[in-house]
């Protein structure tokens, strides 16, 4: 509790655009003021059996914006963003304390199903992981298809605009029958994130997208990262503090599980608050 | 000079290293050549059309087939995988997706020793369960007792294969917001699916040739069964009892019969290892 700070970015902090793409910034942070918080953690503990991954943690994740989630290894980043869609409950022994709330619903309610959040909430990781007996048409549409959805016009369309916001059309529109692991690791990583937008959720978390592929891919991945904001919420978790610094709104440093800063990426990248963040924004641990 | 003497020394141990396992391995593979070789060299004449087509002759007539034991054995094949695939397979599942660590390991424990029971006790098992009590002997009670030795066989390979599906596709899954059901039935049965074959096919090779189990199960029988209630004739039985007759013709059948089976077994494996292959590659 000691070091946590909350700060509201769209209260307080003043919304400064990030050196790239500075006009559209602009344009978006007016309603952003106007709009709720996606997310409201509130004083979120996750316990791995008796290990304490994340410590005390309240935060307000900011609607339709890209918020990082940076710090050294082990200090819980990716913990955090899976309990956001409460992902990290597939390790055995874990328990939580605290709350989520998503769109003001606690995720974590007794009654509420988690198959349902992750309907709402979906999820990109680290390795591409397309699924390998699925063509690249058949692993975009596997989320709707298992949930049910059978009207082939609707899915011929849902394909395309998937395709189209990962950018990923123009390379595959003719082999969409070829399977999906025959792409290259940044394409199936795209292709890992038109599988996602295809079930339409509101969120998108992101594991260290970009952290396995080479310069050109990751810079494809952010490229659309941003893109996808003008639509999604994006909650990306990072270790390279130069993608946090180009491609996010806002900027969390989780420290040993705690939050030590929270804030617009400008503001935690040229003037934090906390000396550890400066610390190790400026690579002296980390 | 001295270094060069050890250097032969060496040299020397490291072929008679060779040389041993070379022949420990032509030892591995005498048997079954010599087997096959024997089969067909005793077998071959009396496989004809009439073999596969008809049914035993009663003694001292010459010709007849093994038809109805050819059938019977798939008969009995079909009956042993409805028990066996089912509860392997999903047992195979339960052990992968859903139990906990001290449950699998009591269940693992139990199945591998289910492996090892030798599978005339099936047959006396069965034999009591429903022989008994329906007071016949039948096709079904020989299914059973053949399925009963499928089930830890085909638990365990499933439950191997699916845990070489990696978790980053059931996360992926789960992520999309797929059940854990579905999940587990369209994406990782599904990625796993050529290993579920392979595990269904390798027991099914494996109870093909059993005998003991069915010898007071499925008993037998000289002609066409017409009713899976009734006793069904089997190639291992068929064999059995035309091996232990005084007659030199049952004789040369119960050759055919088993240069049959080995044949079909050999089939069955051939399409495993066809399977493995493509999964592999």
């Amino acid at each position: 509790m000691e070091s946590a700070t909350l700060i509201d970015p769209p209260m307080i902090s003043p919304i400064s655009p990030p050196p790239r793409r500075a006009s559209s910034r602009v344009a978006d942070s007016h309603d952003a003021r106007e709009r709720p918080p996606v997310f409201h953690v509130e004083r979120l503990s996750i316990f791995y059996g008796d290990k304490k991954a994340i410590e005390d943690v309240t935060l307000a994740i900011p609607s339709k914006k890209i918020t990082a989630i940076i710090g050294p290894s082990g200090c819980g980043k990716s913990s955090f963003l899976r309990s956001l869609n409460r992902m990290h409950e597939l390790v055995p022994n874990t328990r939580m304390e605290g709350k989520v709330l998503f769109g003001g619903e606690d995720i974590y309610a007794p009654q509420v199903d988690p198959v349902v959040i992750r309907r709402r909430i979906g999820m990109v990781f680290q390795k591409s992981n397309p699924f390998p007996t699925m063509s690249i048409a058949e692993n975009v549409l596997v989320g709707l298809k298992l949930n049910g959805v059978h009207d082939r016009a609707f899915l011929r369309e849902r394909l395309e605009q998937s395709l189209r916001m990962s950018a990923l059309w123009d390379e595959v529109k003719n082999d969409l029958h070829k399977p999906g692991v025959s792409l290259s690791g940044g394409q199936q990583q795209r292709l890992c994130i038109a599988r996602a937008i295809a079930v339409e959720p509101e969120v998108l978390l992101m594991d260290e997208p970009a952290s396995a592929l080479d310069p050109i891919a990751t810079a494809k991945i952010e490229e659309l990262i941003h893109e996808l904001s003008a639509n999604y919420t994006v909650v990306i978790v990072t270790h390279n503090m130069q993608q946090a610094g180009r491609c996010s709104d806002y900027t969390a440093f989780l420290y040993l599980g705690r939050l030590i800063e929270f804030g617009s990426t400008t503001k935690i990248f040229s003037n934090p608050s906390e000396r550890r963040t400066e610390d190790y924004i400026t690579g002296r641990f980390g | 000079m001295k270094s060069s003497h050890k250097h032969l020394w060496r040299k020397t141990k490291s072929a008679c290293a060779a040389v041993i396992a070379f022949v420990c391995a032509l030892l591995v593979i005498a048997p079954l050549a010599l087997v096959l070789f024997h089969l067909i060299r005793s077998g071959a004449s009396a496989i004809n059309w009439s073999f596969f087509t008809e049914l035993p002759k009663p003694v001292g007539v010459a010709g007849g087939g093994m038809a109805n034991a050819i059938v019977g054995s798939f008969q009995l094949l079909g009956l042993a995988a409805l028990v066996g695939v089912p509860v392997g397979v999903l047992g195979g599942v339960y052990l992968a997706e859903y139990g906990t660590a001290r449950g699998n390991f009591a269940l693992r424990f139990m199945a591998d020793v289910l492996n090892g029971v030798p599978s005339i006790i099936w047959g006396v098992v069965v034999y009591g369960l429903i022989v008994l009590r329906f007071k016949s002997f039948s096709a079904y009670a020989g299914g059973l007792a053949l399925g009963f030795i499928m089930v830890p066989l085909v638990t365990r390979t499933t439950e191997e294969v699916l845990l070489l599906v990696p978790a980053g596709y059931r996360e992926a899954s789960l992520a999309l917001g797929i059940s854990r059901w579905k999940t587990i039935v369209h994406i990782v049965m599904k990625t796993a699916s050529k290993g579920i074959v392979t595990a269904i096919l390798l027991a099914l090779a494996r109870v093909a040739g059993e005998t003991a189990p069915l010898l007071f199960t499925a008993f037998g029988n000289r002609f066409w069964n017409h009713n899976l209630s009734e006793p069904i004739s089997a190639l291992p039985l068929q064999i059995f009892s035309y091996a232990i007759s005084p007659y030199d013709d049952w004789h040369r059948q119960a050759w055919a019969g088993a240069l049959v089976l080995v044949v079909m077994i050999f089939l069955l494996n051939l399409v495993v290892r066809f399977l493995t292959r493509e999964r592999m590659a």
